[in-house]
């Protein structure tokens, strides 16, 4: 990492933490932010929806125990195949591009798909099941009898889930969406097929920065993106740590 | 509590936009790789048959599988014997251990391409360009999954104990590994294994950024001239690991097996 | 403390309670009445319905027929959470993320009561169960028995209609249950409230009940005093759950048993003619006799009380418990004659 700080000849510089405040650097930082935001927003959303819809699917469901085994495929399911997936889908002659346009004549294609909208989409695909393994259990922990304890002390299902089952499941809910993001954050292989002009978010610039040909030396920028990837990931980890703290001062 | 008929209708419902949004790419996959060239009518099964008769996918697919093969053993015979030495001879030394295993998981796989490029440049300067190579880069991957795995493994067994009655039975340390703590730990070391070769089969960043060709780099370079046939390769590729992972939910389903309840 | 108390418990009734799961029928036609004020305990094996009636009456679970009144108001389609009734579970029941102070409170809380009468209130019930000091702890850092006195006092708090404990003890250790048992029953004449406890555990029902029930298949087979349930069981399974008895063979002639060649009165509900007595191991004594045609096989020592096994000449063995001062004058393989006292006994078919 000592690259961040090398000019071309090795000598120590600064001069490479400018190029993060360059224009371009700036744009994929936010592209980066708001891809990773939005996604482990939805993503943590969804994917506790769907976490809650099969965990009340009784235990010995085979609906239920094929679904948590699909999301552990899919959350693993990043890469070229996702990207090649979606290509398929809602590409230029994707199927559902091809069957909206035949049925209602809307065209889906543009170039959203290769912007950040696209990613989001995309992204959801590996972000949601990524929670449902990771907040099934958090379900699976809510005991029954506080559920009866509470409606026997007179609670509706909405002052259960108002005051035993939210605030109980706050904690990993709030862990599973930062690690949504990192995991967003640091996704690159999807971005880097499906996204092959312009740089929307960080990984992507720094591709460009390591395997430009056309520019030598910009090998220290892309040192220099990647340490601004850690100081993020790092700043998301901290604020992982103090939500923990605060809200579950009730836990071991 | 008992579930009402409005709460099933809804779950029905809600389960059922979940499977079309997680299953309509994989069909359009499917639809697309058996589209004949050119946009012609009719299917084919021709783009299949290219994983075999081209020869740069051939070789990139057994690249992808001797890769695979290769990080499995190394991690194994590395994270195994540390892993139980650690517990039963230098236990202070396990929150250590586990931390260096689970700090790939924390650091973009991207910044540790951009940190060890350098590093491999003289790598394959020594040891020729073989995708092969890549093997050591991929053990530090994989190792935060395969940490876990195995981890659990030995919690769920009392590896002190054993220990010390192999011992107090005569066995060497050799022994106590290999034939006492290792038969007990099997479904943790193979869900280990199926995660790495997962991974493996399906990693991206490294390989292409240092320019090797796997799998995931030739079909994403395929797709540019031939996309049937690159679709056809990821579906494939898809139906393996997804195989590799589901045997391994239903491996470690014994494991979750809780007391039967009152 | 007179203020803990409700005015004064009500009745309860539960006519004709059957539940049918699948193919189970888990209650049978139960019927069961609860005086106001009273403790009532149901006693039986797992699986004989005893959880699912008292879950019944909270409303967790619907009856299949049947109805459930409380104080002469019909509780059967009521929801549970507008049953007023306060339970304690087996276990692990208190909300992991509340302080044991507003876990107490919780149930007043959701009756919309203000904040300082709440926790006057929550406090003088964590006072009543003796852990008026723990009131800001979390659930985790309280052993079993206080978490079941934590439990106790938030079923407590809300000045329930009916009290009900689903087997509150059984995941205590031996020590701890005795104190909690009789702990639940002090407070439980404080505050009045009528109870139902549900345990498989005999000793436990016997001490703390003012009537025990012994359900059996989802049936009562018997709602009695604990003495008189001891001393004269209605039924063949009563009698053998319930205790200790040897089974001896007997014949009954116009109410009166012949047992060991001794007349003993029959209880009712007793078989007439050949059967088997059930006859309790403290109602027969050991007498040294070498023609006694009995011979001691073991002598176990239990302090105070030893249990002497002696078998018959057809190779029954029976059981006696004597007081140790008698037993040790008894070793294995001593000729004796075997008395029975003559207390009633209840003779079964075979």
């Amino acid at each position: 990492m000592v690259g961040a700080f090398q000019d071309e000849a090795g000598g120590l510089t600064f001069g490479n933490l400018d190029a993060l405040t360059s224009e371009a650097a700036l744009t994929a930082l936010k592209g980066s932010l708001v891809l990773s935001a939005t996604t482990a927003v939805i993503g943590a959303l969804l994917g506790a929806l769907l976490a809650y819809l099969v965990v009340s699917l009784p235990t010995s469901s085979l609906l239920r125990r094929t679904t948590l085994a699909i999301s552990g495929v899919l959350a693993q399911f990043g890469g070229v195949v996702l990207a090649f997936a979606w290509i398929a889908t809602i590409g230029p002659v994707g199927i559902l591009t091809k069957a909206l346009s035949d049925l209602l004549g809307a065209d889906l294609y543009g170039p959203w798909l290769f912007d950040i909208p696209g990613l989001v989409v995309v992204y959801c695909y590996f972000q949601i099941p990524l929670m449902v393994i990771v907040f099934a259990p958090a379900f699976e922990g809510l005991r029954p009898q506080w559920r009866e304890a509470a409606t026997n002390l007179g609670a509706s299902t909405w002052d259960y889930w108002r005051h035993v089952a939210i605030p109980l499941l706050t904690p990993a809910f709030l862990g599973a969406t930062l690690l949504l993001f990192a995991n967003a954050f640091a996704a690159y292989a999807t971005a880097a097929v499906l996204v092959s002009q312009g740089q929307p978010i960080v990984p992507l610039l720094i591709r460009q920065a390591i395997t430009s040909e056309v520019l030598l030396g910009q090998a220290n920028v892309g040192f220099a993106l990647a340490l601004e990837m850690i100081v993020v990931v790092t700043l998301v980890m901290l604020a992982y740590n103090m939500l923990l703290k605060r809200t579950s001062r009730w836990m071991r | 509590m008992r579930q009402s008929t409005g709460f099933k209708v809804g779950r029905a419902v809600g389960l059922l936009a979940f499977a079309v949004y997680f299953f309509l790419p994989l069909l359009a996959m499917f639809d697309f790789s058996t589209q004949a060239r050119g946009s012609a009518e009719g299917r084919t099964w021709d783009n299949w048959a290219f994983m075999v008769t081209d020869e740069d996918l051939r070789s990139s697919i057994i690249a992808s599988l001797l890769l695979a093969l290769f990080t499995v053993v190394l991690m194994v015979v590395l994270l195994v014997p540390t892993m139980v030495w650690v517990r039963l001879r230098v236990p202070r030394a396990r929150k250590l251990i586990e931390f260096l295993c689970l700090l790939p998981l924390t650091i973009p796989a991207l910044v540790i391409v951009v940190g060890i490029a350098n590093v491999y440049s003289w790598v394959t300067y020594l040891l020729g360009d073989s995708p092969l190579v890549l093997t050591f880069a991929y053990v530090v991957l994989v190792l935060p999954y395969s940490y876990r795995a195995i981890d659990a493994a030995l919690a769920a067994i009392d590896v002190t104990t054993l220990a010390e009655a192999a011992r107090s039975l005569g066995a060497g340390w050799f022994t106590v590994i290999v034939r006492i703590v290792l038969p007990n730990i099997t479904s943790g070391v193979l869900g280990a294994a199926f995660i790495s070769v997962a991974l493996v089969m399906g990693e991206y960043v490294f390989a292409s950024l240092l320019i090797f060709d796997t799998l995931p780099v030739a079909m994403a370079a395929l797709n540019k001239s031939n996309s049937p046939a690159a679709m056809a390769a990821a579906l494939a590729s898809m139906v393996f690991v997804s195989l590799l992972l589901v045997g391994l939910t239903f491996l470690s389903r014994d494991r979750h097996k809780q007391g039967a309840s009152s | 403390m007179t203020d803990l108390a409700t005015e004064r418990g009500l009745a309860v009734e539960l006519s004709d309670l059957t539940r049918v799961y699948g193919a189970v029928r888990a209650l049978d036609g139960l019927t069961l009445h609860l005086e106001p004020g009273e403790l009532v305990c149901l006693l039986g094996p797992s699986g004989c319905g005893k959880t699912t009636a008292l879950r019944i009456l909270a409303g967790l679970d619907q009856p299949t027929s049947g109805t459930v009144s409380v104080g002469g108001r019909d509780l059967t389609r009521v929801p549970a959470n507008k049953r007023d009734m306060g339970m304690v579970f087996q276990a692990y029941s208190l909300f992991p993320h509340m302080t044991v102070i507003d876990n107490v409170a919780f149930g007043l809380k959701l009756r919309g009561r203000d904040g300082a009468s709440r926790r006057k209130r929550a406090g003088d019930m964590l006072d009543l169960v003796g852990l008026g000091q723990h009131a800001d702890r979390y659930a985790h850092q309280l052993s079993g028995g206080q978490q079941q006195r934590v439990a106790l006092a938030r079923a407590l708090a809300v000045e329930p209609s009916v009290l009900l404990l689903d087997e509150p003890l059984s995941a205590l250790d031996a020590k701890v249950r005795v104190q909690l048992r009789d702990e639940i029953r002090r407070v439980q004449l404080e505050v009045g409230t009528t109870t139902l406890f549900v345990t498989h555990d005999q000793e436990e029902a016997l001490a703390v009940a003012d009537r025990v029930g012994v359900m059996n298949a989802g049936r009562l087979e018997q709602l009695a005093p604990p003495a008189e349930l001891y001393s004269a069981p209605a039924t063949k399974f009563v009698g053998e759950f319930v205790g200790l008895s040897n089974r001896l063979p007997a014949t009954v002639t116009a109410g009166v048993a012949s047992v060991l060649g001794q007349e003993v009165p029959a209880l009712d509900g007793s078989a007439t003619g050949s059967g088997s007595a059930l006859v309790r191991p403290e109602a027969i004594s050991v007498v040294a006799d070498p023609s006694g045609g009995a011979t001691v096989t073991t002598v176990q020592f239990l302090g105070p009380l030893s249990r002497v096994t002696c078998q018959l000449a057809d190779g029954t063995d029976v059981v006696a418990q004597l007081a140790s001062t008698d037993a040790v004058r008894l070793t294995p393989g001593d000729a004796v004659r075997l008395e029975v006292a003559p207390s009633p006994v209840l003779v079964v078919a075979d």
